[in-house]
């Protein structure tokens, strides 16, 4: 994979050369290669018992649903689905008559643990806005793993979730993608073998932040077209900078003691979004605006992942299924600001109806906690005007598409067998305002329970606080 | 009045003709609740004329003349209200020049008076209102200094005048902001608070002609004078921000010294005293979905909160996340039931209560007859998510389920080069 694209054409025209230097005897030095996992996950699943739960109505997130189906976790992943299994020995058995099963929501747009709460200026550190092009700044140096917000997602059925940089910069920063589960540091919360994202944005943020020079010296950008110029000067970096690199390992593999290009933290992030290591999200609500990223996408080589909130996403969906993107998006959400203006309540259920990738996102650490509301409501409003989808289908919007769109799809997102035991059980069809997630899974052990205290964490900031330990 | 003078010779009676306003209407065979959430009549006739509700009555007959809108196997409500927005005060908030709630130079932040900046044709009024939404109340979000100026009801209907009640209350900010404009301690901010109100205190005052006269000299046309002669002849409720307990316990102290007619707005920490607040019937303005501690000044918000007031005897309203979403304080008041509210209760939060907390009762929060006919026919249950209203009226007037967004999604259903030539 690693710069097959951009190499190919170079390393052939080399090939020549590299034989010809060759010179025999000279002394190398070490070959440096760039350690591209130096903040490894350390997450481990908490522990589990094999648990069986029983005769609920089961939605596989894939578009299939089953009633009075059982499943069975063990060792952290889903071992059988099915009318009528056999709980083994030592299994906890869960009587689900009544209630439903999905795989856990995704949110693949989150601030938690970078805007945590308490929001107070001191742990404001999503957006590192004295640049306009941030790459170099990685989110999960940023996650204060205490927001009590990750307990209040997991109280709404969230087992995954991407912690994206703000939108202030045009490009913002890495993202990291976590397992909703406690853990003392953010290593212990991250995705096992999750590709990076990097965070990007279109539109009013970055000439509102930067056009009057506020926070930068360059006052630039300050208009649309500035912006789209500071994206491609920076991909044409990130070309320049990835060559360097391959004319490196092809002198080095000739045998010449050759020094490595100088690191650059932003181009090593630039070059792992050309390379397609790492999976590119951007911020963008109108439907012109994404039309011109996906020309620059193009002229760049690379792929977006998903446009992020896409409120115009409805005005070219039949554009967003030809490219391959996905589009990330509230229920209803519309109006704030100019670029949110022509936001509609249809706009999920026509971007899927067009064949495209549609993702229900929160952005928000109070709608995260009932993201299968917004997909309700998308999916009412869809119906009201004859697009109709059934309530299976409805629920790839909140698992299986926002973990392709993260790259995470082989391991969780549907109810599969052999894939991670992320899974909810909810007290009624989640399709109601009136259901809450009894219990939320992560491989295979109970991250929430509604009816145990056990189960329900407490942060540490929450300690000695009022409100400790209660209700939420 | 221009328009109507350019029609003369046009019989008024031809206008009214044409006008939905007059229109006679039986909507027939639905579940109405007459009283909030209560007061449920099955197979309701719900007979509406001249603009208001005239009679709910199980199976009642139809009078001749009476257009008929058939709600079988529906559900029949009032029309919600919102108890806390800026409709009408503002289009797109930021960086776009149509906010007309925030007034960070005012001069008369106390008398200042929200009802002086609606605009009816905001785009925000139809994309509301179809969502079964007919009321709000509208305030400001922004001055110099802790007092926010006077908020008002209005109606969300197809009037110039939208305006339910005028000077309804003014709004007083005792958080850690309102601490800042204050000059940066809870302590300046009380020093200003009782200052203020202490010096408008009519009573125990000598009941001098003279000075009186000159008091009136002096002040005449000042608004914030006027505001705050209004609050002690309760002709308008004080409105108090507030979230930290300790801070609510000083809004109920503060009605205790001046007898002045107090609601709670966000009142995250109000659950712990919800038994004190009962007490001093002081009402609770929420969003029942606050579960954060999203400051040092709610630590114990819950969701739960909304439950635990009402069954501590506190009347409750609610608010919607923001004034673009203020639609959803539908989807709120059902998150609350989700968290032990009885149904009832919630939806009593979204009509009677705040009818009768912002003092508009008389012609609005029931189905009762003689109230303002703000009716809504629901797809099912109003307070679920998949739900939505297929028939709505506003003082009587039936309300297109038209908005600029409806719009938009009529435009695109199928994509075409150029959609904008498409009729």
């Amino acid at each position: 994979m690693r710069g097959r694209r951009l190499r190919a054409g170079i390393a052939i025209a080399a090939m020549g050369f590299a034989l010809a230097a060759c010179q025999p005897g000279e002394e190398q030095g070490d070959f440096v290669d760039i350690n591209r996992d130096p903040f490894p996950s350390t997450y481990t699943p908490l522990q589990s018992a094999p648990t069986l739960i029983t005769n609920v109505t089961l939605l596989d997130g894939k578009g299939g649903k089953m009633e009075g189906a059982s499943i069975l976790l063990a060792d952290g992943k889903i071992k059988a689905v099915g009318q009528s299994l056999e709980a083994p020995e030592g299994a906890v058995t869960i009587d689900g008559t009544g209630r439903w099963v999905t795989p856990g929501i995704i949110d693949v747009h989150s601030h938690l643990g970078v805007y945590p709460s308490p929001s107070t200026g001191s742990h404001s550190d999503g957006n590192e806005v004295g640049d306009p092009v941030t790459p170099d700044v990685w989110a999960e140096h940023s996650v204060w793993p205490q927001d009590a917000g990750f307990i209040r997602a997991s109280a709404g059925g969230i087992t995954s979730l991407q912690i994206l940089p703000g939108s202030a910069n045009l490009f913002g920063g890495r993202s990291v993608v976590l397992k909703n589960v406690p853990g003392r540091s953010v290593q212990d919360m991250k995705f096992p073998h999750a590709p990076y994202g990097l965070k990007m944005a279109c539109g009013e943020n970055p000439k509102r932040v930067y056009g009057k020079g506020q926070n930068s010296d360059a006052h630039r950008p300050s208009t649309r077209m500035g912006n789209v110029a500071g994206y491609r000067q920076a991909w044409a970096d990130a070309q320049a900078y990835q060559r360097e690199w391959d004319k490196y390992e092809r002198d080095y593999k000739a045998g010449k003691d050759v020094l490595p290009p100088k690191r650059d933290l932003a181009l090593d992030t630039l070059a792992g979004a050309l390379r397609g290591d790492v999976k590119v999200h951007m911020h963008c609500y109108r439907a012109d605006e994404m039309t011109v990223m996906m020309d620059v996408m193009k002229e760049f080589g690379y792929q977006i992942a998903s446009f992020q909130h896409a409120v115009e996403s409805y005005k070219i969906a039949d554009r967003l299924k030809a490219n391959g993107v996905c589009s990330a998006m509230w229920a209803d959400w519309y109006g704030f600001k100019m670029e949110a203006y022509d936001g509609i309540r249809e706009n999920i259920p026509f971007v899927a109806n067009a064949g495209a990738c549609a993702i229900v996102h929160s952005d928000s650490e109070r709608g995260i906690q009932r993201l299968n509301q917004e997909a309700a409501k998308a999916l009412a409003d869809g119906r009201k005007v004859g697009v109709d989808f059934s309530e299976a289908e409805a629920w790839e919007w909140l698992s299986l598409n926002p973990a392709k769109s993260l790259g995470i799809e082989e391991t969780t997102g549907s109810i599969d067998i052999g894939k991670d035991a992320d899974v909810v059980l909810w007290s009624a069809d989640p399709f109601s305002v009136y259901a809450k997630a009894d219990m939320t899974f992560v491989d295979g052990a109970v991250v929430f329970d509604r009816h145990d205290a056990a189960h329900q964490p407490v942060m540490d900031f929450e300690l000695g606080q009022p409100g400790e330990g209660d209700a939420k | 009045m221009r328009i109507l003078n350019t029609l003369a010779g046009v019989s008024l009676a031809a206008l009214m003709a044409g006008s939905a306003f007059a229109e006679d209407v039986a909507i027939t065979g639905g579940t109405a609740f007459t009283h909030g959430g209560t007061g449920k009549v099955d197979n309701a006739t719900v007979l509406i004329s001249a603009g208001k509700v005239t009679s709910v009555t199980s199976g009642g007959d139809v009078p001749a003349g009476y257009r008929v809108v058939d709600a079988r196997d529906k559900w029949v409500t009032t029309g919600f209200m919102v108890s806390g927005t800026t409709l009408g005060m503002m289009e797109v908030p930021s960086w776009a020049g149509m906010n007309d709630a925030s007034a960070p130079k005012a001069d008369h932040t106390i008398g200042m008076d929200a009802t002086e900046a609606i605009n009816p044709d905001t785009t925000l009024i139809p994309i509301t209102r179809i969502e079964g939404v007919t009321r709000a109340v509208i305030g400001f979000t922004g001055s110099k200094d802790m007092w926010l100026g006077q908020g008002a009801v209005i109606n969300l209907g197809n009037g110039e005048d939208l305006v339910t009640r005028s000077r309804a209350f003014v709004t007083l900010n005792i958080t850690e902001n309102g601490a800042e404009d204050a000059g940066g301690s809870r302590a300046a901010l009380w020093d200003v608070i009782n200052a203020k109100l202490e010096a408008a205190d009519p009573r125990g005052k000598k009941d001098d002609k003279k000075d009186k006269d000159d008091d009136k000299k002096k002040d005449k046309g000042d608004l914030n004078t006027e505001a705050l002669a209004r609050l002690f002849d309760h002709k308008e409720s004080l409105l108090v921000i507030a979230n930290r307990k300790s801070d609510i316990l000083k809004a109920i102290s503060l009605k205790e010294r001046f007898g002045l007619d107090v609601i709670l707005y966000d009142a995250d920490e109000a659950w712990r005293v919800a038994d004190r607040l009962a007490a001093a019937k002081i009402p609770v303005i929420l969003d029942p979905i606050d579960n954060l501690p999203e400051s040092f000044e709610d630590l114990s918000a819950t969701g739960a909160a909304a439950a635990r007031l009402h069954a501590a005897g506190v009347k409750i309203a609610f608010v919607g996340p923001d004034t673009q979403n203020a639609r959803l304080v539908v989807q709120s008041a059902g998150n609350a039931v989700a968290m032990g509210l009885p149904w009832e209760a919630a939806v009593d939060a979204i009509t009677v209560n705040p009818a009768e907390i912002f003092g508009v009762s008389a012609s609005y929060g029931t189905l009762e007859a003689g109230k303002d006919a703000d009716v809504v026919v629901w797809n099912g249950d109003p307070l679920e998510v998949m739900t939505s209203p297929d028939v709505i009226f506003i003082k009587g007037e039936e309300i297109p389920l038209v908005s600029r967004q409806t719009k938009l999604r009529d435009r695109y259903k199928e994509i075409t080069r150029s959609p904008a030539y498409v009729k």
